[in-house]
């Protein structure tokens, strides 16, 4: 194999493993929040509005741990900075 | 394929280059400011209101209040800061749906600008509120061994904002290219669907977190 060829299948591999178990964490922690963001909810209906609104907020902290491995994958697979080294 | 609408070159002269964001974002910007214009013409407080100034209306009484309840403060100070924000990103997001329109939330360069906004509003509002020398105290605390890591999250709050705006808004415009040359049927519209929602979602969230920032750098007790 060259060394274009290596440099493809590994970053195509990492990109999808990147994104498998980069979604596994935040997917977990995710269900947390919300799982205790309803319990809070049941419990004090007239809250609801402020525990949904941190909750999104919240959510879109966690969210963002994902967001960054998909990004790194979208980088691996489009932008690859390694392919230019051996291309160019 | 691309993954920034930024590598869209139109028109190139010396250091002077038109890309598709600036164009995107120059479209959003024209639209939003030719609404305001033409909405904004007959106002009037008499019993019979026109149907723009009720949209108007509920629009802003709604920000208004998202301000008012996340920073507990008077609300108009921030009001157009935050709402420009919510309006750009949400414009951005809704003009999506018509096809050619690349988003220009899409992009990293506007995402950074949009966060470096906020980053030079945070201090602003600070000053302004509890003087500057309070504003710089607030970064010792609760010890003088915070300051560097007070510093630190300054700047990662910026990354992560821009990040997670651009993350969000790219991952569902090439979703659907990906999936428009896989499944050109039916699915394509679901995901595109799921990425209305999401930037929904993240342009309600950048205003919040602008808030949360902007309010907690100028509470005062």
């Amino acid at each position: 194999m060259d060394s274009i060829t290596i440099i493809g299948m590994t970053s195509i591999i990492i990109a999808g493993l990147t994104i498998a178990i980069g979604s596994i964490a935040p997917a977990i922690g995710e269900g947390n929040a919300v799982a205790q963001a309803l319990r809070s909810i049941a419990q004090q209906p007239d809250e609801s509005n402020t525990i949904s609104r941190t909750l999104f907020v919240g959510l879109a902290m966690i969210e963002s741990t994902a967001i960054y491995c998909f990004v790194i994958s979208m980088i691996l697979l489009f932008a690859n900075p390694f392919w230019n080294a051996v291309i160019g | 394929m691309s993954i920034d609408p930024s590598s869209i070159v139109y028109f190139e002269w010396g250091f002077i280059r038109i890309t598709a964001t600036l164009v995107f974002a120059w479209v959003t910007m024209a639209i939003l400011a030719i609404l305001g214009f033409v909405l904004t013409r007959n106002l009037t407080s008499e019993d019979k209101i026109g149907k723009g100034q009720i949209v108007l209306e509920a629009v802003f009484a709604t920000i208004l209040d998202q301000i008012k309840s996340v920073s507990h403060q008077d609300a108009h100070k921030y009001f157009p800061f935050v709402s420009t924000l919510f309006l750009f990103i949400m414009s951005a997001t809704l003009l999506s749906l018509i096809p050619g329109y690349n988003p220009p939330t899409g992009s990293l360069n506007t995402t950074i600008a949009l966060a470096l906004c906020v980053f030079f509003a945070v201090p602003y509002f600070g000053i302004q509120s509890q003087g500057i020398k309070n504003y710089l105290k607030q970064y010792t605390k609760p010890s003088v061994v915070m300051l560097p890591f007070n510093i630190i999250s300054e700047f990662s709050r910026v990354i992560s904002l821009a990040v997670r705006l651009y993350g969000n808004v790219m991952s569902s415009s090439i979703i659907v290219l990906i999936l428009l040359g896989v499944v050109p049927f039916f699915f394509p519209v679901i995901i595109q669907m799921l990425g209305l929602l999401t930037g929904a979602i993240q342009a309600y969230i950048f205003a919040i977190l602008a808030i949360v920032y902007i309010a907690s750098a100028t509470n005062t007790n």
